[in-house]
């Protein structure tokens, strides 16, 4: 039977090469000319302890993990039996039999691949072993797997060859068992491959790439899971005249480092999770007060306090938009798919300096270190909106009073003319500190007066007249969109309403959320965040929640959301 | 700016210290700015919370430019500053409150790059603007609005602190001699590397201790504050913790050592390694 889409999963221990098997199967699959979507969850040690990292390969592109999986590979008896019952009908495990056994009579079987690895004469060839067998059952071409492999390992050392050979042997090996196991779980089909260039990348290095392509000059940061990998892309990338990136020793220090850069005239940024942002509120609120670009990146996960630091959660919404005591709504870009995180973190860094303040990306665990194939980006198409640098003389009016309908008023850099103190408390036209009422007054509609120069990121509108419209946030986007691609194949009456920007909100994407009679929001937490601070916008939004530290399933989501139609009607 | 901005309404209570050190800061910043044939306007101060913080407004004349954050956090800003843009000459002015109660967390850090900062720290003791609660250098035993039964503290001892976690400049002086005090600070300035201008700055409202600090000479009674003796030798670690062994308060060049900056590693490593171009680093990436 053929089929477009599977899922393979691999199970066990951390340190046992399980997202390195995911995702090689990945790379072979994406340069045959598939689309992959890889997914890792693991805990929050070095070694050990259950983890599992899974790819999904489609002859479309890819919008979530998907719902059950076909091919199971569990490399301990823990494994099999806490992800077996995610199987599809005739999805296949291949056990570990170097570790246990299953009785006989049921949709698996066992492979010894260590043994059969050292029969080529290459001990790690072991995943090669595995990855033959899921080729096999998944009737994948195996000499795409000989591409990648000799991709992989031809690093122009001495034993190069001989390394190539043993590995392709074990993926013979591998492919001869399943193949003697009788059992198949159908046809990958041909792939369409994409007429465009592509990358294959993780959601946290697309966001770091963006950011420099909108000419990031400096970063620092803290090492925090899910957003270490963020800090690391940036000391080995951001290098060169006039660019640092360098690891603080807090968040407090990371926070008011980029605003001390911001000051000084560089785009700057930061990137932390859930307990970071905590710290970095009131360095935010400085940022809004005095006038300084930056962008901070919270890459989220379970809370509150340490929470749960490996697990997905979509929590935070509630402390980005208001980070800071006082009068603040930060602007938030949330980006939905690893593409996305590209173009958020270039329009993020192009924010802070077009409206001179602080602008939150907020993604998440699940698109973090997930690896997607995506249309290599067009560097030349993104746009560098450097702040414009007062050059007049002294005594300028920073801070003066403004609309949309003016220029923002420059910026004057150190160095520069126009000195004058950013001030954190309230402060007049030029800066010097006041309590005067009317300073306040005409300061704070200032601050929330250049939320309007903020436009220019994604939204999709569909069906727009329907009374029902789905409208997720962040990565939920993926498997919500798949939801409801289903729903509209089986003649489900529903609209559809995503953005990448929370606030400010683009105004046709509140004019449709507002006319609808009902907003359907997926997220992944308790209170329903995003549809509570809808709501506060007068738009009739509830939520489908879940807070189990995984993403929505497109399966789950397509029962909920019809469920909702069965209560709306009884209403 | 106080002159020119007569809406502007902090001020100083008469005869505080911290008139003094302003005095100092704008003799230096003069000095040293006409001396390395600087412009002004790369000048740039980083300003605590509390009664000290805001000399950044109060600066006469010349304006350099200054940032007015949040409390405890001069350091993490003038690191953002100085790393992002060594071209500027980088100054912090706090008080004991903000750099050694809130902010102390970052003193080590910044020592440990050897951050090329100079940091002014008005210490009076107290808590002045919140209307006198106790500080970390309020003495055991002292009575404020926040410690009605007596202070149950050991004070910390500023100039052994910043010894012990490696600044590479620490001078020690009071705000009664603003022409002296400036030589520090421009010396502190011309410094390569982290370096405190530690200052007794009295607060003549919640903590007068221009009395103690001087003593009373006529009556033959000693101050606390006593001048480093001409043989000290500052750049010996060994004879800075000595001198700080003695009771009361130095006046001088306490300790300065010679080193590379945060600046000059970042430098030797863009010099190490290639530069790279966003275009060779998204093509890794190609599949």
């Amino acid at each position: 039977m053929q089929k477009k889409d599977f899922v393979i999963r691999f199970a066990g221990e951390g340190g046992q090469g399980l997202v390195t098997s995911a995702d090689a199967l990945a790379r072979a699959a994406t340069s045959a000319g598939y689309y992959t979507q890889t997914f890792s969850t693991f805990p929050s040690q070095i070694m050990g302890g259950p983890a599992s990292s899974q790819v999904r390969i489609s002859t479309s592109p890819v919008l979530s993990s998907g719902d059950g999986i076909d091919v199971l590979v569990a490399l301990n008896q823990y494994a099999y039996d806490n992800h077996h019952e995610d199987l599809v009908e005739n999805g296949v495990t291949i056990y570990n039999a170097e570790e246990y056994t299953l009785p006989d009579g049921g949709n698996y079987f066992g492979i010894k691949a260590d043994e059969i690895a050292k029969s080529t004469g290459n001990t790690r060839a072991a995943n090669m072993v595995t990855i033959g067998a899921v080729s096999n059952l998944i009737n994948f071409s195996l000499s795409e797997v000989d591409k990648f492999i000799k991709n992989r390992f031809s690093r122009g050392r001495a034993n190069d060859q001989e390394i190539i050979e043993a590995n392709i042997k074990a993926v013979r090996l591998g492919s001869e068992i399943a193949n003697d196991s009788g059992f198949s779980v159908g046809e990958l089909a041909e792939p369409i491959k994409p007429d465009y260039e592509q990358i294959m990348i993780t959601g946290n290095a697309a966001i770091s790439l963006g950011a420099v392509a909108a000419g990031l000059e400096y970063y620092v940061g803290y090492p925090i899971s899910p957003a270490t990998t963020i800090l690391i892309w940036m000391e080995n990338n951001l290098i060169g005249k006039n660019k640092f990136a360098y690891q603080v020793s807090s968040e407090i220090e990371a926070i008011n480092a980029i605003l001390g850069a911001g000051y000084a005239g560089k785009k700057s940024m930061t990137a932390t999770a859930g307990p970071g942002i905590a710290l970095m509120s009131e360095g935010l609120g400085l940022a809004w007060m005095a006038e300084i670009p930056l962008v901070v990146v919270d890459v989220q996960r379970g809370g509150p306090a340490t929470g749960l630091p490996t697990k997905s959660e979509q929590s935070d919404l509630f402390a980005c938009m208001h980070p800071a005591h006082g009068d603040v709504k930060m602007p938030i870009l949330a980006p939905g798919s690893v593409e996305e995180c590209f173009y958020a973190g270039a329009l993020a860094v192009n924010w802070a300096e077009r409206y001179q303040g602080p602008v939150i990306l907020m993604s998440e665990m699940a698109q973090a270190e997930r690896g997607e194939n995506i249309p290599k980006p067009d560097l030349s198409k993104i746009s560098d909106e450097t702040r414009e640098i007062y050059a007049g003389d002294n005594g300028f009016k920073r801070y003066q009073s403004w609309d949309i309908s003016d220029k923002l008023t420059p910026m004057p850099i150190p160095g520069g003319s126009g000195a004058y103190v950013a001030n954190g408390s309230e402060h007049d036209e030029i800066g010097d500190t006041t309590h005067l009422p009317i300073h306040h007054i005409r300061l704070t509609e200032r601050r929330f007066n250049k939320l309007k120069l903020l436009d220019g990121a994604h939204y999709e509108i569909e069906n727009e007249d329907k009374p029902i419209i789905l409208a997720p946030w962040g990565s939920s986007k993926g498997p919500a969109r798949e939801a409801y691609e289903r729903l509209l194949a089986s003649g489900v009456d529903i609209g559809w309403a995503y953005s990448v920007a929370l606030n400010p909100l683009p105004e046709k994407i509140s004019d449709v959320l507002s006319k609808a009679e009902k907003v359907i929001v997926p997220e992944l937490n308790y209170q329903g965040q995003w549809s509570a601070l809808l709501r506060q916008d007068g738009i009739n939004a509830e939520s489908i929640v879940k807070y189990d530290g995984t993403p929505f399933r497109p399966g789950e989501l397509v029962s909920k959301i019809l469920n909702f139609f069965k209560t709306e009607v009884r209403k | 700016m106080s002159k020119r901005n007569s809406e502007y309404d902090f001020v100083w209570c008469p005869g505080c210290g911290d008139f003094g050190v302003r005095r100092a800061l704008e003799f230096a910043l003069t000095n040293y700015t006409s001396e390395h044939e600087k412009p002004y306007n790369t000048n740039v101060i980083v300003a605590g919370i509390g009664c000290s913080g805001n000399m950044v407004h109060l600066i006469e004349g010349d304006q350099p430019f200054g940032i007015h954050g949040i409390h405890g956090r001069t350091l993490p800003i003038a690191l953002g500053i100085k790393s992002s843009r060594p071209d500027l000459n980088t100054i912090i002015v706090a008080g004991d409150g903000d750099f050694l109660s809130i902010g102390a967390e970052h003193i080590g850090p910044a020592a440990q790059r050897n951050l090329n900062v100079t940091c002014i720290i008005m210490d009076n003791g107290v808590y002045g603007l919140t209307k006198g609660q106790s500080s970390p250098t309020s003495d055991m035993g002292k009575i404020t609005t926040s410690t009605p039964y007596g202070k149950i503290e050991v004070p910390v001892s500023p100039l052994n602190y910043y010894m012990t976690v490696g600044v590479s400049y620490i001078a020690s002086y009071y705000s009664s001699k603003p022409k002296i005090l400036a030589n520090f600070i421009k010396d502190a300035m011309n410094h390569k590397g982290f370096s405190i201008v530690h200052v007794q700055s009295p607060c003549t409202t919640y903590n007068d201790t221009y009395e103690l600090l001087k003593g009373k000479p006529r009556e033959g009674i000693p101050g606390l504050a006593w001048e480093i003796p001409e043989d000290h030798d500052p750049s010996s670690e060994n004879s800075a913790f000595d001198l700080l062994q003695r009771p009361g308060i130095p006046l001088g060049l306490v300790y300065k050592a010679e080193g590379k900056t945060l600046e000059d590693r970042q430098e030797e490593i863009r010099e190490k390694v290639k530069e790279k171009d966003i275009n060779e680093t998204i093509s890794q990436y190609v599949i």
